[in-house]
C-alpha cells in the first residue's frame, strides 16, 4: 500500500509526472444553489483518496464532475494529463468533444451507491458489456477476463444470474467487477456502501481494500471512517462546497485543524 | 379548405349531438347499474355467481362492439316469431333500443372491472376502523366503502365515459343519425371527406373536453381532504375574556 | 328453403360457410397485424418526440395522441377510405380517368388502424421508458457509451420488455378495430358473417359464430402475450 504523504504544497512542487486526476477550481451551481465553490484536488497514480463530508457538502457532485456526469460551471478537469475541453452553450457549459468524453469515461470507472447494474443482463453480460461494445475488445477475451474478475470479487458462481437475484453486497461486488473489466486508470466510488445492509458492508470494503493494496488509483466518497483511516493514503473533507481539511489520515484524524471536521468525526464514530 | 362549407357542416353535424349524448348517457347509466351487480357477483366469493360474471366480462370485452350490435339488431331478427309472441319485437325492431342495449351490455363489462378495482382498493384499515365503531352491512358500505371506492374509480370511470361517447358512433351503422351517421351521409353527398372529418372530429373533441372538465370538477369537489387545508384565519372579534 | 342445421351451415360441407369464415378470420388477423406494426412505427416515433423533443415537437406529439384517442375510430376509417379514394380520384382525373377510384380497403384499413393504434402505442412506449432506471442509464454513460449505443443496448431492450403488457392491450384494441373496416367492404370476419347472414337468413347463427371466432383469437393472443411477458421478464424486477 502506498503511503506517500502527499500534501497539497509538495503536489505543486513535483508536477512533471502527469497526475492521474487533476481537478482545479471547480464551481457548480444547481439553479440558485451553489454546491461547489472552487474545489481543487489532485491524485497521483496509486493514491487512494477518501472524500468525506456531510450531505450537501458537494462531495458527490465533485466526483461526478470528474467523469462528466455533471458538467461544472467553471474550472478544469484533467485525467492522465488530458484536459477535458469545455465550452459555453445556451444551457450552461458543455463538453467540446463528446467523443473525448466517451473515451475518457471508458478509462475512468465509476461504482455507484445504487449499483446500477443493467437489469436485463446477467452478471457476466454486465461485466463484458463495456469492454465488448465500448472498448471493442474481442468477446472471448472479455469473457475469460470477466470470469477471473468475478472470481476475484468472490461471486463467480453467480455469473449467469440476473442482478435482481443477488444480495446488495453481491450486486455491488459485481458492479466493482464491471468497473475493473474496463482496465480503468482511475476508479471513482460514490458512497459504495451507503445503500447496503450493515452486515453486507464488510464484504464490499474487503474488496476495495484489496484493490487499494494492488496500487489502484481510487477516489472514494464514503461515510466509512474505518476505511478512510486505515486504507486511504489521503483524506479530503468538504464542507458546503469548499475543501476544509486535507492530508494524510494520521494527520487529519489525529490532529484535525478545522472545528467542523472535529464535529464531523465525533458524530460519525 | 372551404370554411363556409365547414361552418355549414358544423351546424348540420351539431344536430346529431343530442342523440350522441342521449345514447352515451343512457348506456352509461344503465350500464353502471349492471356493472355494480356484476362487480358484487365477482366479489361475493360464491363460485356460482363469480364464474358467470367473469364469463360475461370475458365475452363482452373480447368481442368487437360492432359484432355485439349486429347480434342484437340483425341477429335477433332470426327469432322474430318468438319475440313477437312475447311482445318484445317492437323493442328489438327499433335501432335506438338495439343500440342502447348493445352499448349498455358492453360498457357494463368494462365498468364492472373499474368498480371492482375501486372497491378492492379501499384500504382495509379504514374498514376496520369503521367496524370498530360498530358499523356493518349496508351502513358500512354506504358511508365508508362506497364513497372511498368512488373516489378511487372516478378517473378510470371518466375515461370509460369518454370511450362510450366515441362508441356511439357505431350506432350510425344501424341507421342512427347521430354525429357520425350525419357525417357519413354528408361525405357521401359531397365527397368532401377531409373537411367533414375535421368538423366531426372537432365536435367529438369538444364533447370530450367538456366531459373531462366535468369529471375533473367532480373529482375536485369530492376530495377536499387532498387539497391544502383552508387557511385558518384568526378571528377578528375580541376573544372571550 | 330447406332448414339447415347450425353445424351444416357453419361447417365445411357443400352448404357450409366454414372455409369462408376461416379465410375471413385470416384476413382479420392479417389486417390487424399490418395495422399494429404500422402503429408500432408511428408510436415509437411519437414517443421519441415526446421524450426528447423540443417544445414544438412535443406539442405536435401531444396533439396527435390527444386527437386520435379522442375521436371515434370509425371517423378515421371513413377519412382514409373516402378521403383516400377522393385523392386518388383527383389524381386520376389529371390523367383522364373519371369517377370513383376505390383505394383497396385493406390498405386504407391497415393505415387507419396504424394511425389510431400509434397514438395508444406511443403512450405505452413512453410509460415503459419512464420505468427504466435512471441509474442504469447513468452507468451506461459513465462507461463511455454514446447515445445510439446506449439506446440499442440498454434502453430499447428494457422498453420492449416493459411495454409488453400495454402492447397486449393495444393489440386487443386493434383486433376489435379490424371489425370496423368491414364497413368499407373488406371481407374480414364480420363482413363475411354479414354476407353469409344475408344469404342464408340466419343472422344470429353467423354473428354468434363470428363472436366465438373473435373470442378464440383474443384468447390465443392473450396467452401468447403472457408467455412473451414471462419469458422476457425472467430475472428482471417487476415494473410495478
Amino acid at each position: 500500500m502506498s503511503n506517500g504523504v502527499a500534501s497539497l504544497s509538495s503536489q505543486l512542487a513535483s508536477s512533471d509526472a502527469a497526475l492521474a486526476v487533476s481537478v482545479q477550481n471547480l464551481r457548480k451551481s444547481f439553479g440558485s444553489l451553489e454546491v461547489l465553490k472552487g474545489v481543487s484536488l489532485s491524485a497521483n497514480e496509486g493514491d487512494v483518496i477518501s472524500i468525506l463530508g456531510a450531505s450537501g457538502s458537494g462531495k458527490s457532485t465533485m466526483l461526478r464532475c470528474i467523469n462528466m456526469l455533471e458538467v461544472p460551471d467553471s474550472g478544469e478537469i484533467s485525467i492522465g494529463g488530458e484536459t477535458i475541453g469545455l465550452k459555453k452553450s445556451r444551457k450552461g457549459m458543455e463538453p467540446v468533444d463528446q467523443r473525448q468524453v466517451d473515451r475518457i469515461r471508458s478509462r475512468v470507472a465509476m461504482v455507484f451507491q445504487s449499483f446500477n447494474l443493467w437489469s436485463h443482463m446477467t452478471v457476466l453480460e454486465n461485466v463484458i458489456e463495456a469492454p465488448v461494445h465500448v472498448q471493442k475488445r474481442p468477446k472471448a477475451e472479455c469473457i475469460a477476463e470477466a470470469e477471473e474478475l468475478l472470481a476475484k470479487v468472490g461471486i463467480v458462481d453467480k455469473r449467469n444470474q440476473y442482478p435482481s437475484h443477488l444480495s446488495g453486497g453481491q450486486q455491488q461486488r459485481a458492479a466493482i467487477a464491471r468497473a475493473l473489466a474496463m482496465h480503468p486508470k482511475v476508479m471513482l466510488f460514490d458512497e459504495p456502501t451507503s445503500a447496503l445492509d450493515p452486515e453486507l458492508v464488510g464484504e464490499v470494503l474487503r474488496v476495495m481494500r484489496s484493490l487499494a493494496e494492488e496500487g489502484r488509483t481510487m477516489l472514494v466518497v464514503t461515510h466509512e471512517m474505518g476505511f478512510a483511516r486505515d486504507v486511504s493514503n489521503r483524506v479530503v473533507f468538504l464542507h458546503k462546497g469548499v475543501v476544509e481539511e486535507e492530508g494524510a489520515p494520521t494527520e487529519v484524524f489525529g490532529a484535525p485543524k478545522s472545528e467542523r471536521f472535529k464535529q464531523f468525526i465525533s458524530s460519525h464514530r | 379548405m372551404d370554411f363556409a362549407f365547414m361552418r355549414d357542416a358544423f351546424l348540420t353535424l351539431l344536430s346529431g349531438v343530442p342523440l350522441t349524448l342521449n345514447l352515451a348517457f343512457m348506456a352509461v347509466g344503465l350500464g353502471a347499474v349492471l356493472a355494480m351487480l356484476l362487480a358484487l357477483m365477482r366479489m361475493s366469493g360464491i363460485k356460482v355467481l363469480d364464474w358467470p360474471a367473469q364469463g360475461y366480462v370475458f365475452v363482452f370485452r373480447g368481442t368487437p362492439l360492432l359484432v355485439q350490435i349486429f347480434l342484437i339488431y340483425y341477429g335477433l331478427g332470426q327469432f322474430r316469431p318468438t319475440l313477437q309472441e312475447w311482445g318484445l319485437w317492437t323493442f328489438f325492431r327499433e335501432p335506438y333500443w338495439c343500440a342502447v342495449l348493445a352499448l349498455t351490455l358492453n360498457t357494463a363489462a368494462y365498468a364492472s372491472e373499474i368498480i371492482r378495482g375501486g372497491l378492492q382498493s379501499v384500504p382495509y384499515n379504514q374498514v376496520e376502523a369503521a367496524r370498530a365503531c360498530g358499523m356493518s352491512g349496508f351502513l358500512l358500505f354506504r358511508r365508508v366503502v362506497f364513497p372511498i371506492a368512488v373516489r378511487q374509480a372516478l378517473p378510470a370511470y371518466g375515461s370509460e365515459i369518454i370511450l362510450m361517447v366515441k362508441a356511439t358512433s357505431l350506432a350510425s351503422i344501424i341507421t342512427m343519425m347521430e354525429v357520425t351517421g350525419l357525417a357519413a351521409k354528408l361525405i357521401s353527398q359531397t365527397f368532401r371527406a377531409v373537411e367533414v372529418f375535421v368538423v366531426a372530429g372537432l365536435i367529438y373533441l369538444i364533447l370530450n373536453f367538456i366531459i373531462t372538465r366535468i369529471i375533473m370538477a367532480i373529482e375536485w369537489w369530492l376530495s377536499p381532504h387532498l387539497r391544502r387545508p383552508a387557511a385558518v384565519e384568526p378571528r377578528l372579534e375580541a376573544a372571550h375574556v | 328453403m330447406q332448414q339447415l342445421s347450425y353445424f351444416e351451415l357453419v361447417g365445411f360441407g357443400p352448404n357450409g360457410w366454414g372455409w369462408a369464415l376461416l379465410t375471413a378470420a385470416g384476413m382479420t388477423i392479417a389486417v390487424a397485424i399490418c395495422g399494429f406494426l404500422a402503429g408500432s412505427v408511428v408510436g415509437t416515433l411519437v414517443a421519441w418526440g415526446k421524450i426528447g423533443g423540443n417544445l414544438v415537437i412535443r406539442s405536435l406529439a401531444d396533439g396527435y395522441t390527444t386527437v386520435l384517442r379522442g375521436i371515434p375510430d370509425l371517423l378515421v376509417i371513413y377519412l382514409f377510405y373516402f378521403g383516400g379514394s377522393a385523392a386518388l380520384g383527383a389524381i386520376g382525373s389529371l390523367f383522364g380517368a373519371d369517377g370513383f377510384i376505390g383505394v383497396p380497403a385493406f390498405v386504407t384499413g391497415a393505415l387507419a388502424i396504424g394511425i389510431i393504434s400509434g397514438a395508444y402505442q406511443a403512450e405505452v412506449f413512453r410509460g415503459a421508458y419512464q420505468v427504466v432506471s435512471r441509474g442504469e442509464l447513468e452507468a451506461a454513460r459513465s462507461v463511455g457509451m454514446h447515445r445510439w449505443l446506449m439506446f440499442r443496448r440498454i434502453i430499447a431492450p428494457q422498453v420492449l420488455r416493459y411495454a409488453i403488457p400495454g402492447l397486449g392491450n393495444t393489440w386487443q384494441l386493434v383486433l376489435k378495430e379490424s371489425a370496423l373496416i368491414s364497413v368499407t367492404g373488406l371481407v374480414e370476419l364480420l363482413r363475411q358473417s354479414h354476407i353469409a347472414a344475408g344469404s342464408t337468413r340466419r343472422p344470429f347463427d353467423f354473428y354468434l359464430t363470428a363472436a366465438v371466432l373473435y373470442l378464440l383469437i383474443t384468447w390465443v393472443s392473450t396467452y401468447m402475450f403472457q408467455r412473451a411477458e414471462s419469458h422476457s421478464m425472467r430475472g428482471m424486477r417487476r415494473a410495478s
